[in-house]
């Protein structure tokens, strides 16, 4: 949760002092979690893998998306999954400059909240776009299908501006 | 695909960690996804510290050194700084080894990690001579079945060309012609 | 209820890299500062609890390390949060609330130099719909202050104010990393760091901790002249699915801060708001009248130690009612992204 390098202080760093120089070794840590999906999770991503998208009813009637076991108000048990739509309306983005190994997007491109047509919740994810200036709050956006399915929410690519803003 | 026998979360008791299972309003096929396998990894430039690479650095000249509690006089290894009994920072540093006596073992069936030894290996502790505390490595030049408490042992070195500030510098241990350490003289460093 | 002081607290100087320290020798000079500072050892805490998180280091089970600089012989009663440690005080005055002790020890820390944290951030988030996508806390962050500026509830300028307000108040913070600030105009004339952020939106990159000394009643009034009782506390945490929250509030902290008891008249808040678009939301939750001195250390915008930078907040508010500068203070502090889970904490002087 901070700046980064290019920050107001990049001071500090080494001081070897009297004690000769720093020693530095890279470190890489893997966690090769293996996770269970649960039923809903597991709905969710297999539909993913079918290039449809799921919700799921909270006690209210509002469509959450991606779908949660329970309701995220009450806590209630949910049961219906329903189908939302591929497209859908930028609610919050923020402009990602510096790409970091895993993004979805290996360009710059918007980080974005994105409410699927037939849900009334947001989901995250990013939209691949020219540049900052082509993408606002509001923005129709529209799902590109990853080329190879796992069953995963990387099976959604990235969004893309749907034709003109709203 | 993912045939693989799967603890799902509803065979749990009744009540507890139950999930709903949800209606799905489409064809979700025959293999549902039950797993993911997420992995994330993470690189650091680590840095060991100032004590610490002063033990490394030592290790590079095969030499061990700890550093002395202002308290007690108890000398650790590896250095961290600080006594891990009082809290207080170690300024002295104090050479200790490179003989030493095992203080516990163990004859290991199971390998784990590109780095271990064929099995059947014994990893055991070995406390340098002058340290309070035990660095951990793995015995070699004598039958498993020969390892005891009390034993002791020196290590074997890389080749000087193959030096570097690792603990990898350490081969294994191997016994010497010296007569065990009695057990009760290693009580404290069990 | 038990009366509950803070009667020590030591922070070091916070820098952008301790590279040559490991976390012991980082955190020993602070831990032996607040014990020090009112002449207590190991020996006279009843309970000592800790914050830190191993995956900031990339250091398994760290905590178990840093427990070196206490001095942990004979063996303590310990425990630790992997949270900020405003929570491991909250552990700390609960268990002196219990009666099973009069005083405590609780410390936290971070190193987060070796690693790179806005990506290490992303591992707290949901692993199944947003881990996978790796989004950096910085864009996170971009996200709520994007929803504030389209609900017109706060502007570039007010926020780069927020800047330059925290970091003009940090000359006076011998601890600060970053001290100063160019004017607001300067301020706004800087490129995006992540469209809307800036770069001065974002909290530095902090090596760190922060120590402080706890304890109850009597055993308080005998170790300092003028402890900072705990008049209340409480946290609470709002959704981690951001799509399902609204981002332009924080429910959580308006729900803690009434159960702290946060009303009346306050010398001095210090809240823990990483961006500066975060202030406005802890301070409206709080519902402070005017006239309280905010963040006159800086905050979290001038140095930002994960998992230590909102018990710092604690500690400041406690500092100014032990030198008697302040009569009654409140400290807030913030865990996980975006405002999610948030501690309240209302310190007063006086018996």
């Amino acid at each position: 949760m901070a700046a980064d390098d290019d920050g107001p202080d990049t001071a500090g760093g080494a001081s070897g002092g009297g004690d000769g120089d720093l020693l530095r070794a890279p470190l890489v840590i893997e966690y090769p979690f293996n996770r269970t999906t649960g039923p809903v999770v597991g709905a969710f991503v297999t539909a993913l893998r079918n290039r449809t998208v799921l919700g799921i009813r909270a006690a209210d009637g509002r469509v959450v998306c991606p779908p949660v076991e329970y309701d995220p108000q009450t806590g209630a048990p949910l049961h219906e999954l329903v189908e939302v739509s591929d497209t859908g309306t930028i609610t919050s983005w923020s402009w990602v400059d510096r790409i970091r190994e895993g993004q979805p997007v290996q360009s710059p491109h918007a980080l974005a909240l994105i409410r699927l047509d037939g849900a009334d919740t947001a989901m995250l994810h990013v939209v691949d776009a020219p540049g900052p200036e082509a993408v606002s709050t509001g923005a129709r956006v529209r799902i590109r299908w990853a080329d190879e399915p796992t069953g995963a929410i990387t099976d959604i690519a990235c969004f893309e501006l749907d034709g003109g803003a709203s | 695909m993912s045939s693989e026998p799967d603890r799902s979360i509803s065979t749990m008791p009744d009540g507890l960690w139950t999930q709903p299972t949800p209606s799905v309003p489409v064809d979700l096929g025959d293999d549902p996804v039950r797993r993911q396998v997420v992995p994330a990894s993470m690189r650091y430039d680590y840095t060991p510290g100032l004590a610490t690479t002063r033990f490394l650095r030592g290790l590079a000249e095969k030499r061990f050194l700890g550093e002395r509690c202002p308290q007690t006089g108890d000398v650790y290894i590896p250095p961290r700084g600080v006594s891990p009994v009082s809290g207080l920072r170690t300024t002295e540093q104090v050479e200790v080894g490179p003989k030493a006596t095992i203080t516990s073992f163990c004859v290991v069936h199971i390998g784990f990690g590109v780095n271990a030894p064929p099995t059947p290996f014994v990893s055991a502790l070995f406390l340098p001579d002058g340290a309070a505390v035990s660095l951990y490595g793995t015995m070699g030049e004598v039958p498993h079945d020969q390892v005891r408490i009390g034993m002791r042992v020196e290590p074997v070195w890389v080749d000087d060309d193959q030096l570097t500030t690792s603990m990898e510098n350490i081969r294994y241990w191997r016994p010497i012609d010296e007569p065990d350490v009695p057990a009760e003289q290693l009580k404290g460093h069990m | 209820m038990r009366d509950v002081a803070i009667v020590s607290v030591a922070q070091g100087e916070h820098r952008r890299a301790a590279g040559e320290l490991n976390e012991v020798e980082m955190v020993e000079p602070i831990l032996r500062e607040a014990l020090d500072g009112v002449g207590v050892t190991i020996a006279d805490i009843d309970f000592t609890c800790s914050g830190s998180s191993d995956y900031l280091a990339g250091q398994a089970f760290s905590f178990v390390m840093t427990l070196d600089a206490v001095g942990a012989w004979p063996p303590i009663v310990e425990s630790h949060v992997e949270m900020d440690g405003a929570w491991a005080l909250y552990e700390a005055w609960l268990k002196i609330q219990t009666g099973a002790a009069d005083t405590a020890f609780v410390y936290s820390y971070s190193k987060a130099s070796p690693g790179d944290l806005p990506r290490v951030m992303s591992r707290m988030l949901d692993p199944y719909y947003v881990g996978p996508l790796w989004p950096d806390s910085i864009a996170y962050a971009g996200l709520q202050a994007r929803a504030m500026l389209d609900a017109g509830i706060t502007s570039e300028r007010r926020m780069a104010e927020v800047a330059y307000r925290n970091r003009e108040s940090a000359r006076s913070n011998p601890n600060a990393q970053v001290v100063g600030s160019p004017s607001v105009d300067e301020l706004l004339a800087a490129p995006m760091l992540s469209d809307p952020l800036r770069l001065h939106d974002c909290p530095p990159i902090s090596d760190g901790g922060v120590a402080v000394v706890l304890a109850a009643g009597d055993r308080a009034r005998d170790l300092v002249e003028r402890p900072a009782w705990i008049r209340g506390i409480d946290h609470r945490i709002d959704s981690h699915q951001i799509g399902a929250r609204d981002l332009t509030s924080a429910p959580s902290v308006a729900l803690a801060a009434q159960h702290a008891g946060v009303d009346g008249a306050f010398d001095v808040a210090e809240v823990h708001a990483p961006f500066t678009h975060q202030e406005q939301l802890v301070l409206d939750g709080l519902g402070l009248a005017d006239g309280v001195d905010v963040n006159p250390s800086g905050g979290a915008l001038a140095a930002n130690p994960m998992m230590a930078a909102g018990l710092i907040r604690l500690g400041e508010v406690a500092n100014r009612i032990m030198d008697g500068s302040a009569g009654r203070g409140v400290a807030h502090a913030t865990a996980g992204h975006l405002l999610q889970q948030n501690l309240v904490c209302v310190l007063e002087g006086g018996e």
